[in-house]
């Protein structure tokens, strides 16, 4: 395995699929039911009555799920110090049950810490796919990784 | 919940709060965040947090069962006088999401929700769009996390 990268190793314009992970109904019911039980995420009549149009994952699920991808693919092969939000999450179309997602990850930016000098901002794009490549979620949050000066082992 | 245009901007919604416990963290970042802060104690007090801290998204996803609870109970109080309830959902997303401050073992957070705006949708008749920001405050009357949610809402049927 490679070494974790530093925030001096993340280029902008990097893009990179992380994945796929399939979801099934079970997963899909059971975390609405845990975190969001909305009848529309958790059966399938309260949900074709709904403006979902058959059952679909709660956002947050989504959320998480894309979380997850990013962390075994990304996040956790660099010196990540987690993240201090997100600017925007869209919620673009339902994720259904069986669907096999992949993470496209695009970095926008990496800028320097103003107040820090041992981690830099590296701002990425996360975009949920299902198999035909359709945008299904759209995250966007900067990501604190630390900086190689003054933390690597000499 | 009440129709669109029922909904009044400025309403706060006291959502409800929630306890963080150790097990709990660890289960929810073994699932969805495994980042060694959220997972084990000894990495988490070698990292800048300090001790062992909630996956932001746990912190989110809490407050959003509290919400999912908090409005049945309003919706079958509304039943229950015989008024009508609007449907509601789903949500097209969230912005301006701050982890203000870690969530550590053991903290309860306390969330608030207030209407910060309230449209027509120009695509669907039927709906409107509502804005909401909602923040946790921990014990030490701390923020903790903040963020807007926007969600559909169903518009008052028009009566011939």
């Amino acid at each position: 395995m490679n070494a974790k990268r530093y925030w001096e190793d993340i280029q902008p314009g990097e893009v990179a699929i992380y994945g796929p992970r399939v979801v099934t109904r079970e997963e899909i019911v059971a975390f609405a039911a845990e975190f969001d039980p909305q009848p529309m995420h958790l059966d399938e009549a309260a949900a074709s009555a709904s403006m979902l149009g058959g059952l679909g994952a709660s956002g947050w699920h989504s959320c998480c799920l894309l979380m997850r991808v990013i962390a075994d693919g990304f996040v956790n092969h660099t010196h990540s110090m987690g993240a201090p939000g997100i600017d925007e999450v869209r919620w673009l179309k339902p994720l259904r049950p069986n669907t096999q997602v992949r993470v496209r990850t695009t970095v926008l930016e990496t800028r320097a810490s103003k107040s820090r000098p041992d981690f830099g901002f590296v701002k990425c794009l996360h975009e949920l796919l299902d198999e035909r490549d359709t945008v299904l979620t759209t995250l966007t949050c900067p990501l604190m990784v630390a900086r190689r000066e003054g933390n690597a082992s000499p | 919940m009440k129709y669109f245009e029922d909904i009044v901007v400025g309403e706060r919604m006291p959502v409800g709060s929630h306890t963080f416990k150790a097990d709990e963290i660890k289960a929810f970042a073994a699932r969805f965040d495994p980042q060694p802060f959220h997972l084990d104690e000894g990495a988490a007090e070698r990292s800048h947090f300090g001790a062992l801290c909630a996956s932001g998204w746990h912190t989110a996803v809490a407050w959003m069962r509290l919400m999912v609870d908090f409005r049945r109970r309003i919706s079958e109080a509304a039943r229950a006088r015989g008024e009508p309830v609007a449907a509601m959902g789903p949500a097209l997303g969230f912005r301006e999401l701050k982890w203000l401050k870690p969530v550590y073992v053991d903290d309860t957070i306390d969330y608030t929700s207030e209407i910060i705006e309230a449209r027509v949708s120009e695509s669907r008749p039927g709906v409107g769009l509502v804005s909401i920001r909602s923040t946790g405050i921990n014990q030490n009357g701390e923020p903790v996390i903040s963020f807007i949610s926007t969600t559909f809402v169903e518009r008052r049927p028009v009566t011939p």
